[in-house]
């Protein structure tokens, strides 16, 4: 039988979307001296809203808010106090959750279920973890006396923008520093009612600042002499050019980068659930993950049955409005990124790979890429080397598990790799072998606040979360011996 | 006295466990403090920080998978063949940095225990830098570190054995492998060092050192695709700034002491912290029942 | 296998074939389909059917639990509402199975299975009664001239703690009396001590005594404990000649859930993709309102496909559900909220 789901939309209405947004400097909203950005629904390819975009001065005046807030009331308070501002903070997206669920699916293009259920609950339930820490950091393992680091500079992406703003600013508050950070340009707006939300936790002014802005902003503030600290997350050519240019300052960085992880299926694995980790894996947030599990390798054995529930699977999938609760793969963030993932999966058919696309309808307006499978993919091809950040996954084929190792370690990056396998001594086996931040064993995409999170090699260091990700943002005494 | 003419000591690299002389064919003059001939050094070049680099990337498969039972017991086999040779340390460190033997005792002393402190810590790292994550949901997930691979690490100039030791152990107890360039007008106390580790339990490889000069070294190392971090306490900030710039091709790990460092002192666990991973694992529960996975 | 007579002139035949032989010699053949060699040569005997079943790749819970819970969350509405609520009320197998059942509760249990909601007649039939062997007649009589099914539960349930020649005799009582389709339940005793050609046999035995009649195969998988013996005995099942592969007798908790049908549509599909032959899948017990129905309908169409959408191959064991699914037809078409009031108990 015929049957089709009939339109879910979420409301709209609920985002509360204003016509403008302004920065939040020194606990207010104001207009910056950068010229307005547009930010488009990647739905719809539409206008979404203009918001104010901050200058090298306005970068000057929110680190001096930050420094000022640092000195005369953050690094006074107590541990517990601090605590309690993060607790209200972790209430205060809970209880707008659902507005800031559609301000981030307008924004960002991702479907509304994965904003609903991911984004919104794992920023809220950073920050409750985070209020946890505050007053507990002689405890955490760094050192008898641990201190904060100052004022902490942090850019983020567009692919969790509420997501990583938790991920950056809650560890920072906990652990006693101020913050100046930008937001991506593409996904300005739910860190700005973020704002709003910490506005109404009465957290003092100064002690979070944001400034929307392009790159530029990013470098400015990143480069500041009043930032103590920088923790970045993004590709890893901005990773390194940011790396390079803060040579000689001092300043604690942090990096979370790129990655091209291998989800490597052995013939006994759990072979259903295993396929279900494979799509959500790299069509998860339409693969603009940088732990999206990009690079398929099932042991050759089982390659063709894997395949081929992976196609009958992803034509189960709905591609379509963002907005829509039964939407499975909502749209690219960006035009630019959408003729970016284009332009690398053409790559994969010149050279030589087989390129299989899901029968899905794609919306004739907004930005769209179908889930994308290539198979006959060698280790040299680019498809199976650079970071599409996209809906693509490339398959490749592994004979025995050292060569699933080798194979997977081959890449100069080192954030997630996936392993699926029914037997326990190779799953411990293997997630020893696997030079990867994070290994999922029989699952794949799994984020808490408690696990940190960080990569290998050219994936960036330091982590996020867990008690890793606080030190981070301490330092002790004996550190300088 | 005697009359007897003393036999030198040609002072040579330490690569892979062998003491080669530098592929350069290069040496350069060591002083005393004074400004007396002591030795001639190897002057390493790029080719055999390249070389080193290759045996210490060897040694780090067997060294991290090594036991950290065995690392600890090797390490501190370490300091018992330093005991064994604590009055030629003392010479050589009061010789080399021109202090009175007594200022060289505590410095060689602090050298010994300070490897016995580290010796200690092979087997804590991952209790205490790792740990089961209480992650809400139906999974079992754990933090655990593991090293980071081949450390690239300039020596303190001035502090030319405890500096040297304070830098290396570090990075070696929690499994990772060395490249250290040896204080260049200091240099006999790391190599004699060298002697102690070819002569304890530590696979050759683990810990290289070259001898001559960080500035004609260190940029290769800084810029070596399979090198992994620098640890650049030893740097003067100008080379450093640029040893830093260069580790940015490669997203490498860097770590310095800020200010003037305190080898007398705690050591703390930031340096053997800079050289760590923090590698999460996640796997499901449950399979008890049919009632949710994550009731067990 | 090892406890009945078939083993001994079967070793090259399909084992459906063998089983149609078995015990009475009067069976009929389960199934003209001939199975892939690697399926056919798995029922050989009972080593190969526990190494067949062994090797089936194993089932990780969480992450079928978290495929299911994922489909609990897709949204239908208006249109697509209405018309699922027809087809789950289409697939109600309308159960009473109460030792207290009396004639005159099967006969007004029919008359409901007819005429679901008298106020509103174009309110579709339910797909079968589902009732006690000796309460067949009854069903039978109260619907006769109509396409409604008459279900009978046979082989002792619901514990299937009897002697094989029993079970062929329920199973023949029932379908003398006029069961159109049987519900029998395996031997989780046999399938739990590893004795799965008991199992295999028994199944297709009853199957041999059904002959055209459909055969629901009640796993009770709340007593089978893991996932992965869900699994295999749906395998099994399907295997020993099933129609239908079922949940539970209702007796049991746990009974259907979301992860168990989802794992059994996942057989049905892997069975489909590699014979050809479509079986069916009834989850039964625990379904009480129409959100759960339409959860299981949504993951009727997107684990095992839109051709599963179709009574003849999926089927809610339930008596309650039915008043719901009522009510909330009501509320489609009228637009506001109906009550129980409204709808008839039965």
């Amino acid at each position: 039988m015929d049957w089709e789901y009939a339109p879910a939309p979420e409301s709209a209405a609920i985002g509360r979307i204003k016509p403008r947004y302004q920065m939040f400097v020194d606990g207010a909203f104001r207009d910056g001296r950068g010229s307005d950005l547009v930010t488009l629904n990647p739905g719809t390819g539409e206008q979404l809203s203009t918001v104010s975009t901050a200058s090298s001065e306005d970068v000057d005046e929110a680190v001096a808010a930050a420094r000022a807030a640092y000195d005369k009331y953050w690094s006074k308070i107590s541990g517990a106090e601090r605590g309690k501002y993060l607790f209200r903070i972790a209430r205060g997206i809970a209880e707008r959750a659902r507005e800031l669920a559609v301000v981030e699916t307008l924004d960002n293009g991702k479907p509304i279920k994965e904003s609903r259920d991911v984004d919104i609950p794992t920023a809220s339930a950073h920050f409750f973890y985070h209020a946890g820490w505050a007053d507990k950091l002689e405890y955490a393992g760094f050192g008898p006396r641990p201190r904060a680091l100052g004022v902490a500079g942090q850019v983020i992406p567009w692919n969790f923008p509420l997501l990583m703003a938790a991920w950056k600013i809650a560890p920072a508050l906990a652990a006693g520093n101020t913050v100046v950070i930008k937001p991506a340009e593409t996904t300005p707006l739910s860190i700005l009612v973020l704002a709003e939300i910490i506005a109404d936790a009465d957290l003092p002014p100064g002690v979070v600042n944001i400034l929307p802005g392009a790159g530029d902003v990013g470098s400015a503030l990143v480069n500041h002499r009043g930032v103590d600290k920088v923790a970045f997350t993004g590709s890893t050519a901005v990773g390194k050019a940011i790396q390079s240019s803060l040579a000689g300052s001092g300043k604690k960085v942090t990096l979370e980068l790129g990655g091209k992880a291998a989800n490597i299926v052995f013939d006994d694995a759990p072979i259903d659930q295993a396929v279900e980790g494979i799509v959500n894996g790299i069509f998860f947030n339409q693969g603009q993950v940088c732990c999206a599990g990009s690079r398929l390798l099932v042991q050759e054995s089982v390659a063709e049955e894997v395949v081929a529930k992976l196609k009958s699977r992803l034509a189960t999938l709905r591609m379509g409005d963002p907005m829509d609760k039964n939407t499975d793969i909502g749209a690219i963030n960006s035009a630019l990124q959408l003729s970016r993932v284009s332009a690398l999966a053409d790559s994969g058919d010149d050279e030589g790979a087989e390129r299989w696309t899901a029968p899905c309808a794609v919306p004739d307006r907004g930005f769209y890429f179908p889930p994308t499978v290539f198979s006959n993919v060698s280790p040299a091809m680019r498809i199976a080397r650079e970071e599409i950040f996209g809906p693509v996954l490339s398959v490749l084929t592994f004979r025995t598990p050292d060569e699933a190792v080798a194979k997977a370690n081959n890449t100069p990056y080192g954030l997630s790799a996936g392993v699926w396998t029914e037997k326990g001594s190779r799953i411990l086996g293997m997630a020893a072998a696997l030079r990867a931040g994070v290994v999922w064993a029989n699952t794949f995409n799994r984020f808490d606040p408690a696990a940190s999170f960080g990569g290998y090699k050219e994936s960036g260091f330091g982590r996020e979360g867990g008690p890793a990700g606080l030190g981070a943002y301490l330092t002790n005494a004996e550190d300088g011996n | 006295m005697s009359d007897r003419i003393a036999v030198a000591k040609t002072y040579k690299l330490f690569v892979g466990g062998a003491f080669p002389r530098s592929e350069s064919g290069r040496t350069y003059q060591v002083t005393t403090a004074e400004g007396a001939f002591l030795a001639n050094a190897a002057q390493g070049s790029r080719k055999d920080a390249r070389d080193a680099v290759g045996a210490a990337r060897k040694a780090f498969g067997s060294w991290s998978n090594a036991t950290a039972y065995n690392r600890g017991q090797v390490i501190y086999r370490i300091a018992e063949m330093m005991e064994a040779r604590r009055a030629q340390f003392v010479e050589l460190v009061a010789e080399s940095e021109g202090i009175k033997a007594s200022k060289a005792q505590v410095a060689v002393d602090t050298a010994i225990d300070r490897i016995v402190h580290f010796a200690g810590w092979t087997d804590k790292i991952a209790a205490v830098f790792g740990g089961a994550n209480p992650v809400a949901g139906p999974f079992f997930s754990f933090s655990t570190p593991e090293p980071t691979g081949v450390v690239a690490v300039i020596a303190p100039e001035e502090d030319s054995l405890l500096g040297l030791i304070s830098v290396v152990l570090p990075a070696i107890v929690s499994g990772n492998a060395v490249v250290v360039i040896a204080s260049q007008s200091r240099p006999v106390p790391a190599v004699t060092f060298a002697e102690v580790l070819a002569t304890s339990d530590l696979p050759g490889g683990v810990v290289n050192i070259i001898t001559g000069s960080a500035a004609e070294i260190a940029p290769w190392l800084a810029s070596h695709g399979d090198v992994n971090a620098l640890e650049l306490t030893g740097a003067e900030p100008e080379l450093r700034t640029a040893l830093e710039q260069a580790a940015a091709g490669t997203v490498k790990r860097v770590h310095y002491s800020h200010g003037t460092p305190d080898f007398f002192g705690d050591p703390g666990t930031a340096r053997m912290r800079a050289f760590l991973e923090t590698k999460t694992v996640w796997h499901p529960t449950g399979a008890v029942s049919l009632s949710g996975g994550g009731s067990y | 296998m090892s406890t009945t007579n078939v083993q001994d002139d079967s070793q090259n035949r399909p084992a459906r074939n063998r089983a149609g032989q078995d015990v009475t010699g009067e069976l009929t053949r389960a199934s003209a389909g001939i199975l892939p060699a690697h399926l056919a040569d798995a029922t050989v005997d009972e080593s190969s059917l526990k190494r067949f079943l062994a090797g089936l790749p194993g089932v990780d819970p969480v992450g079928l639990e978290q495929r299911s819970a994922g489909l609990a969350t897709r949204s239908i509405k208006r249109a697509s509402k209405l018309q699922a609520i027809d087809l789950a009320i289409s697939m109600v197998d309308l159960t009473t199975l109460e030792g207290a059942d009396t004639p005159g509760k099967v006969k007004s249990l029919a008359a409901k299975a007819r005429r679901p909601d008298p106020d509103v007649p174009e309110t579709p039939t339910v797909a079968a009664v589902c009732v006690y062997p000796d309460m067949v007649a009854t069903a039978a009589a109260a619907l006769a001239g109509t396409d409604i099914g008459i279900a009978s539960v046979a082989t002792a349930f619901p514990s299937g703690r009897s002697s094989l020649q029993i079970k062929i005799a329920d199973t023949k009582l029932a379908i003398d009396a006029g069961a159109t389709e049987v519900d029998m339940v395996i031997d989780r005793g046999a399938f739990l001590s590893g004795n799965v050609g008991k199992v295999f046999d028994e199944i297709a035995t009853i199957k041999g005594v059904c002959g055209d009649t459909r055969l629901k195969v009640i796993l009770e998988t709340g007593e089978l404990g893991t996932y992965d013996n869900v699994r295999k005995a749906s395998w099994l099942a399907l295997l020993a000649g099933g129609d239908f592969i079922k949940t539970s007798t209702g007796k049991i908790s746990p009974a259907a859930t979301l992860p168990v049908t989802q794992l059994m549509l996942t057989a049905v599909r892997d069975w489909f993709d590699e014979t050809g032959e479509l079986r069916a899948v009834k989850p039964a017990g625990g379904i009480r309102n129409t959100k759960d129905a339409i959860r299981y309908l949504v993951m009727v169409h997107e684990v095992a496909g839109p051709q599963w959408l179709d009574p003849f191959l999926f089927r809610f064991g339930a008596s309650s559900l039915l008043n719901d699914l009522l009510m909330q037809r009501r509320t489609q078409l009228s637009g506001h909220y109906s009550g129980p009031n409204y709808v008839t108990v039965d």
